[in-house]
């Protein structure tokens, strides 16, 4: 039997987006998303959840009394990352180690102010705590850290640029502070446009199924076009929306600095609610059921936009199988769109690699959503 | 694609068949036509292929063979001239009853300044200007079916197809409905009306009758009647003794089918042989025996064969309910409030052991509310009930654990297999291992599941299901029954079956509360309250009610749907004269 071939009617087009607006304003779980849940998440990633420690405690051994080894111990014990205990061997300390009240050892060793002397200091020790790798980590970066920048001062004291240590002078740019909230914040963003872009956007469609409110629709003349577009225009607009308080939240409540333009940032937005939106129709129109659409927008696109976008793990240190597999989440590509137009500004050559992905993308999954979207019940 | 165009006809299908994977097709080689002015009847029990036809006529669905014609052309290319109101009506419940129209007016093309006029009319006809600027999903059964005929009707349709319009709508509503429909027909609208019910068979111009996908009877309704005139007898005068009579009056030969209709065993008898005499019957000296008015569903159970006997295998292998001075099930002013809203207010009734008590009424009236009060799944807010001498307040459990519940409807695990399930239902009941076996081996025998233990519940013909569904709630030989709707859209040999085993366990003492809107299970009740506006409005035996409603209203011989209906008005008018005063 021959499918219907209907012309695009804008009157048509209209009446299902001013029905789908009052739907999304009376309806409380509509609402529950796209307002209350963004609010929710940027709280929690504002405040709770900060990757940030300070005050970490760890255990000192300096062995050494010579004038550079007690200002290298001052240095640490002034550090606002660490909480110090100091002991002149490591074996009082190794007990707090053992019980977990230490995360960590750094010994000062005996011979490191004659070292210093011959302008060869001598490496530092570092002790952590191996079965907390990621508190391992912190302790023993922000440990050489903290020694970098006293053999800075210290070259400098003496005048001595040329035989400077090897390893240092590491200078984080646009978040000197190495603040993680300045992270969190924008990358929260994803999080709320997958939401609405791909969760909300699945359920909606798959609840017409459900209700056999598309069976009625499709007895009418409306084209799939029309239907799909009418999905399309007023979650695009809310999640816009809703990237807009976070955005104002961002910088207003949380003091996350906005150095680029904001045209910009619509320009990012956009271009991720292409494959935002595109993925939840193709769900809703594969599976036409609301249980089933809402655990596959979690698994195809919200999980994978927290854990494998570099929002809160970095891509970097992944292993390789897993860095290949990130190339393909969406949010990869908005996540440093979105740092670049809040820490950096409007760096074009950085954000429009990112921008045309996400539009490679948002086609792709387009034109899986109209091959799978059929104006027939069977 | 335009098949050949049947003279007179809006819309006509020819040859359709549709299969939905392996196994029986949905339908097989199914014809019809749609006469202008004329109510087609699209008949068949739940599964025999109503809703793929009607879907396959509005161009939903594309048929596997035969061609479909719609005023001269494809369903596709004539959307303009087919309403259609599927069976969930479609409404979109956050939309107001305006917006709704508006919306389907703005989808249909219908030019702005005409879109009051129609309203106006629309609003007049289905009675719901008072409710324009209520939440759909906020009306009643009724008023969203009313609401949904609008949509459908907001351009006038030269072609209507209406998916069970009837199901889940009280009597009254139901009654208005066909009214409307009268009124469109009269406007030369082509109307098709697809049921389960057998009853709205005989309101229609043409009838279809379909059976598992198959057509098995085209024609006006009374020439199925036909077939059965004069065979149909009406017997009274045995009073206690009806259920008896009719097992043994379906054991005989001549009889082919018999249902309980109130105080009276109605019985048809097979072609060519004598209508037999009381004697002949083996009742008493007091037994009457008149001819009856053939219905419909005569007609159709004689097409299909004829009724089951009488002896329910069941009841002759259950245990004797032994008898009890207290009443099986007992009510005492059950109340539930949520909130504001009262949902049963002081419901009030005693059950003795060894009869079927109904409970009626429109959806949302309140019966679903008492009976899952007296199930002891909602806490009464008020009053107190109980089951077997089961306290419901302080005996909850064991209350529950001396009754069998089945629901038509949802009762079962639809992934598991029927052997899966029947373990299931003997693990929840806590049989022990050795009777559980013997329970589940007497079960698959008496309702003949041997062939499908494996198969999943959820895939079963729809009569199977509603076999194993019982046989799941009596596995533990209960004494008392609770039945939610058991039988609507069931096929009629199907629900005389289920109805032969339960007046069969009702002998042997089983207590049986039935709730249902359907009124040919309220036919087989004892007694039956009428529950309206979370109200007893009228509690007595199905006779005594139609002589009420017969008295209230001056109807003769008034059915059981004529007294609910009556009875209901009564209690409205009161209800304003009240509120007036």
């Amino acid at each position: 039997m021959k499918l219907p071939r209907v012309r695009f009617s804008g009157r048509r087009l209209l009446a299902l987006v001013v029905k789908e607006f009052w739907q999304i304003v009376r309806d409380p779980s509509t609402f529950l998303i796209a307002f209350v849940l963004p609010m929710i998440l940027l709280f929690l990633f504002g405040f709770a959840i900060s990757l940030d420690s300070y005050g970490t405690r760890v255990g000192l051994v300096v062995q050494d009394s010579s004038a550079p080894a007690m200002r290298l111990a001052q240095a640490y014990q002034h550090s606002p990352y660490f909480e110090v205990t100091t002991s002149r061997s490591v074996e009082p300390l190794r007990k707090g180690m053992i019980d977990g009240d230490l995360r960590g050892i750094i010994v000062i060793p005996a011979d490191f102010g004659d070292g210093v002397a011959r302008m060869q200091p001598p490496p530092i020790q570092i002790i952590t705590d191996g079965s907390q790798p990621n508190t391992a980590q912190f302790v023993a970066a922000h440990a050489e850290g903290v020694r970098s920048q006293w053999a800075t001062i210290e070259n400098a004291e003496r005048g001595v640029s040329i035989s400077a240590p090897v390893d240092v002078s590491a200078r984080f740019w646009f978040n000197p502070e190495l603040n993680s909230r300045y992270f969190l914040v924008p990358g929260s963003i994803a999080n709320v446009m997958t939401m609405i872009g791909t969760l909300l956007t699945a359920m909606v469609v798959a609840r017409e199924w459900e209700r056999g409110t598309m069976e009625a629709m499709m007895a009418t003349p409306i084209s799939m076009g029309e239907f799909i577009a009418s999905k399309l225009l007023p979650y695009f607009v809310l999640a816009q929306f809703s990237m807009t308080m976070c955005a104002l939240a961002s910088v207003f409540v949380f003091g996350v600095p906005f150095r680029g333009s904001v045209l910009t940032l619509f320009a990012i937005s956009t271009a991720f609610l292409m494959p935002a939106l595109g993925l939840g129709l193709f769900i809703s129109a594969a599976t036409k059921n609301q249980f089933v659409a809402s655990q596959l927008a979690l698994i195809t696109a919200f999980l994978p936009t927290i854990m494998l976008s570099g929002f809160v793990f970095e891509i970097q240190s992944m292993p390789v199988p897993i860095q290949l597999l990130t190339h393909v989440v969406p949010a990869r590509y908005l996540i440093p769109a979105l740092e670049t137009v809040f820490l950096a500004g409007d760096q074009w050559g950085l954000i429009l690699p990112n921008i045309g992905m996400m539009l490679l993308f948002g086609a792709i999954f387009f034109f899986l959503a109209f091959r799978f979207t059929k104006r027939s019940l069977d | 694609m335009a098949g050949p165009v049947a003279p007179d006809s809006v819309a006509s299908a020819v040859g359709i068949t549709k299969a939905f994977g392996p196994g029986l097709p949905a339908l097989d080689s199914v014809g019809i036509t749609i006469r202008p002015g004329k109510v087609t009847g699209l008949v068949g029990p739940d599964g025999a292929g109503k809703t793929t036809l009607i879907r396959i006529l509005a161009g939903l669905m594309s048929a596997d063979a035969g061609t479909v014609t719609i005023l001269g052309g494809a369903p596709s290319e004539r959307l303009d001239d087919i309403g259609y109101m599927p069976q969930r009506f479609g409404l979109y419940e956050d939309l107001t009853v305006r917006e709704n129209l508006t919306l389907y007016a703005q989808l249909r093309g219908l030019p702005g300044e005409e879109h009051e006029a129609v309203f106006g009319r629309l609003y007049q006809f289905t009675d719901l200007g008072r409710f324009q600027d209520r939440l759909s999903g906020k009306l009643s059964g009724g008023m969203k079916q009313k609401l949904g005929l609008a949509c459908a009707l907001v351009r006038t349709p030269r072609v209507l197809l209406l998916d069970e319009p009837g199901v889940g709508v009280d009597p009254i509503s139901r009654r208005e409905l066909w009214a409307m429909v009268g009124e469109l027909t009269e406007q030369g609208i082509g109307v098709l009306w697809s049921t389960a019910y057998l009853d709205e068979a005989e309101l229609c111009d043409d009838v279809y009758l379909l059976s598992e996908g198959k057509q098995v009877f085209t024609g006006p309704p009374a020439d199925l009647t036909r077939r059965v005139d004069g065979r149909v007898i009406r017997v009274t005068g045995f009073a206690d003794r009806r259920r008896m009579a009719l097992t043994e009056a379906l054991d005989r030969s001549d009889v082919i089918d018999g249902t309980i209709q109130g105080r009276a065993v109605r019985l048809l008898i097979g072609p060519g042989v004598p209508i037999p005499d009381a004697e002949a019957l083996g009742m008493g000296s007091d037994t009457l025996i008149e001819p009856a008015h053939p219905r419909f569903e005569d007609g159709f159970i004689e097409r299909l064969g004829g009724g089951p006997k009488g002896t329910s295998a069941l009841a002759t292998s259950y245990r004797e309910i032994p008898p009890n001075d207290e009443p099986a099930i007992e009510a005492q002013g059950l109340t539930k409030h949520f909130g504001d809203f009262v949902a049963a207010g002081d419901i009030r009734f005693t059950v003795p052991r060894g009869e079927i008590f109904g409970l009626l009424g429109p959806n949302g009236a309140g019966k679903s509310t008492t009976f899952k009060m007296l199930c002891g799944l909602l806490t009464p807010s008020e009053g107190t009930g109980s089951v077997a001498g089961h306290d419901l307040r302080h005996a909850a459990a064991s209350a529950r654990a001396s009754l069998g519940y089945m629901a038509q409807k949802f009762s079962l695990y639809g992934d598991l297999s029927v052997a899966q399930n029947l373990d299931f239902f003997a693990g929840a009941y806590n049989l022990p291992r050795a009777r559980a076996r013997q329970a589940i081996e007497r079960m698959v025998e008496i309702f003949d599941l041997g062939d499908r233990l494996s198969v999943n519940a959820g895939t079963l013909p729809l009569g199977f299901k509603q076999r194993l569904a019982l046989a799941c709630a009596v596995m533990h030989e209960p004494p008392v029954l609770f039945l939610d709707e058991p039988t609507s859209g069931v096929d009629p040999v199907m629900r005389r079956e289920f109805w032969m085993h339960i007046n069969g366990l009702v002998q042997k003492g089983v207590t049986v509360l039935v709730t249902t809107h359907f009124m040919d299970e309220a036919e087989y009740c004892d007694r039956v309250t009428l529950i309206y506006r979370a109200e007893q409005i009228a509690t007595g035996t199905p006779d005594a009610l139609k002589a009420q409603a017969g008295a209230l209203g001056q109807i003769e011989d008034p059915t059981m749907e004529d007294a609910f209906i009556a009875l209901i008005e009564e209690q409205d008018r009161r209800h304003t004269q009240g509120e007036a005063a």
